[in-house]
């Protein structure tokens, strides 16, 4: 931690002698520093995100030719159970039917519309 | 036993005494200010967590006699100057901004001995400063004066307290000196981080890194109002501390300032949290402003899922890498990121819900009570404070503006797939101006829900006013 008395002389020195063109160059170049700082930072968020894709890519025709083959034209969400419950066209996927309900009834109350008038697909737990 | 006498004695040293002497009337105006505070917290629910505790420190400190925060010592601490514990002054001569030299601390015992106040004293150092007159040969008028005291003059000089440190503090202090120990050590904003990293999903950041770019333009009003400091004469490290309340981030705010300009913390802290309140006020105009209907209607695509494991090394890499680069965000990045990797690593769930809950809530406690502590009558009720709380709304307004600017060219850049209205939730404010963007939105378009997506810039703008107070602190801190 900093010992708190804080200002080193230099930086005394250039608080209180700090001009308006001074500042105007201060203030340029620290909005530059913080671009300068996030944009690296996203290069390597993107170059991270670039390696775990590409390795989850590799692994998956493995896992894939380990498994034996899902029956055709089922899609990969058909594959998990519904939940018991699960009416009408609602799919529901790792969610509880009372938040499948909070969920439905929150969506027609931001929406404005009766949830008569809605037609729900499926609910999956995003993880 | 003198009954009148006893009477008189407990009359006098009552708090009710204390509004009708010097200055007594600025007590009550901040009492009054500090009620003003509760009622925003309480009825109006602007921020309640810490302004109800701010609110109400500053009632307590500003309540004559109570000695629950002592002005002067922190002064002492500051400026390490002596200290008079018995009046509760730093020997600081504020007229010349230096420590008193051997002859204005010989005048300051004789003055003190003679029945002087503190502001007699300080008055005379300005006169002084000004027409030059002889402190050697007043101090020894002082001292062959009939109405001179020796025994209380010199109970003054063997009182004094020479190198205040956090010990004498602790010794000397009250409750509320001995709570704002953790903010002047730095602790408390750092803690808060932690909190915060805890309870963050950087989830929607890793999967739209381009993100990041609206949270560093939503800086653009922290320099900016650095600036103006600096044009109506603040000195550079007060301009910063005001300027970082554009970072829409009470910690951060709170952190540069006890290190840059910590006898300005009162006001910065109270603009930066109240400022954060009403943003659901301050920014949907300017969002309006600045984006037409349909843009505002645009309906962002699902970002990719992001694993577990990107989450776990994503506070790895963040806090190496944004610290190699800016070594002074060191304690805010750090406790951010240690808090985000005990929530993502799925085996440390007790620490990661300590820091969320049971430590947030304990700091939130002491945070606020010992800012609002800060709020001294003679301190807060300035010009100064009035400029500090304009120049905070219009560092808060270009914040928005430069993250919505943002938003704008990157709907130009990806032919309309980015709703500029995420931009504005750069301004950190988590996750306040998320919900703006999402309430913005689905005004535009009831079908349209921009929370997650607005997630992204708010959690990049908690790094990126970081890095700006990183810069800020490197270039008058070091």
């Amino acid at each position: 931690m900093y010992p708190i008395s804080l200002m080193s002389a230099a930086g005394q020195q250039l608080a209180d002698s700090m001009g308006v063109p001074d500042a105007a160059i201060g203030a340029v170049l620290g909005y530059g520093v913080v671009f300068f700082g996030l944009v690296l930072l996203m290069c390597v968020v993107i170059i991270m995100g670039k390696v775990m894709t590409g390795s989850r890519a590799k692994k998956a025709p493995e896992a894939e030719a380990a498994s034996p083959a899902p029956a055709a034209g089922a899609s990969p969400a058909a594959e998990l159970p519904a939940a018991p419950g699960s009416a009408g066209e609602v799919k529901l996927y790792d969610v509880p039917d009372k938040d499948a309900a909070m969920i439905m009834a929150i969506v027609a109350d931001k929406m404005g519309k009766p949830l008569n008038e809605l037609r729900f697909k499926s609910i999956k737990e995003v993880k | 036993m003198d009954i009148l006498r006893t009477l008189s004695n407990l009359v006098e040293t009552s708090g009710f005494a204390g509004f009708f002497a010097s200055g007594g009337w600025k007590n009550l105006i901040m009492i009054a200010v500090a009620c003003v505070l509760l009622y925003l917290g309480i009825a109006k629910k602007f921020e309640p967590l810490l302004l109800v505790g701010i609110a109400f420190g500053a009632l307590l400190t500003n309540i004559p006699g109570a000695g629950l925060y002592h002005m002067g010592m922190w002064d002492a601490y500051v400026h390490e100057s002596p200290y008079d514990p018995a009046n509760d002054y730093a020997l600081y001569n504020t007229a010349q901004e230096h420590v008193y030299t051997q002859d204005e601390y010989l005048y300051y015992v004789a003055a003190r001995g003679c029945g002087h106040t503190t502001e007699q004293i300080e008055a005379y150092f300005e006169t002084q400063a000004e027409t030059g007159s002889d402190i050697a040969a007043d101090y020894e008028a002082l001292f062959n004066s009939p109405d001179m005291d020796m025994e209380a003059a010199l109970a003054i000089d063997s009182g004094l307290v020479t190198e205040l440190s956090f010990t004498d503090i602790i010794h000397l202090g009250g409750l509320l000196d001995i709570l704002y120990i953790g903010v002047k050590a730095g602790i408390y904003p750092c803690l808060i981080f932690m909190g915060v990293g805890a309870m963050t999903d950087f989830g929607p950041l890793i999967a739209r890194p381009s993100s990041l770019l609206m949270g560093a333009a939503a800086q653009l009003g922290v320099f900016l109002a650095f600036f103006g400091a600096i044009c109506l004469g603040f000195p550079g490290n007060v301009a910063a501390s005001i300027g970082i309340i554009g970072g829409a981030d009470g910690p951060t705010a709170i952190y540069l300032t006890t290190l840059l300009a910590p006898a300005f913390l009162g006001p910065i802290a109270i603009a930066a949290y109240s400022y954060m309140a009403l943003i659901p006020m301050i920014q949907p105009p300017l969002m309006k402003l600045l984006t037409t209907e349909k843009e505002r209607k645009v309906k962002m695509e699902q970002a990719r899922e992001v694993s577990k494991t990107e989450k776990i090394i994503f506070p790895i890499v963040v806090a190496g890498f944004v610290i190699l680069l800016v070594p002074s965000t060191a304690p805010l990045i750090g406790s951010l990121m240690f808090g985000n990797l005990l929530r993502e690593t799925g085996v440390t769930e007790r620490l990661s819900d300590t820091a969320q809950n049971g430590l947030m809530n304990i700091v939130t406690l002491f945070l606020g009570i010992s800012v609002g502590a800060t709020t001294v009558a003679s301190r807060f009720l300035t010009v100064q404070t009035l400029m500090i709380i304009a120049l905070g709304l219009i560092a808060f307004g270009f914040s928005t503006v430069g993250g919505l600017l943002m938003g704008k060219l990157m709907y130009v850049v990806t032919g309309g797939k980015i709703n500029p209205l995420i931009g504005s939730a750069g301004v950190s404010a988590v996750p306040m101006a998320a919900r703006v963007s999402q309430m913005e939105g689905q005004k535009a378009n009831p079908g349209n829900f921009l929370l997650m997506h607005a997630m992204g810039p708010n959690v990049a703008g908690v790094i990126g006013s970081a890095i700006a107070a990183g810069f800020l602190l490197a270039l008058f801190g070091g």
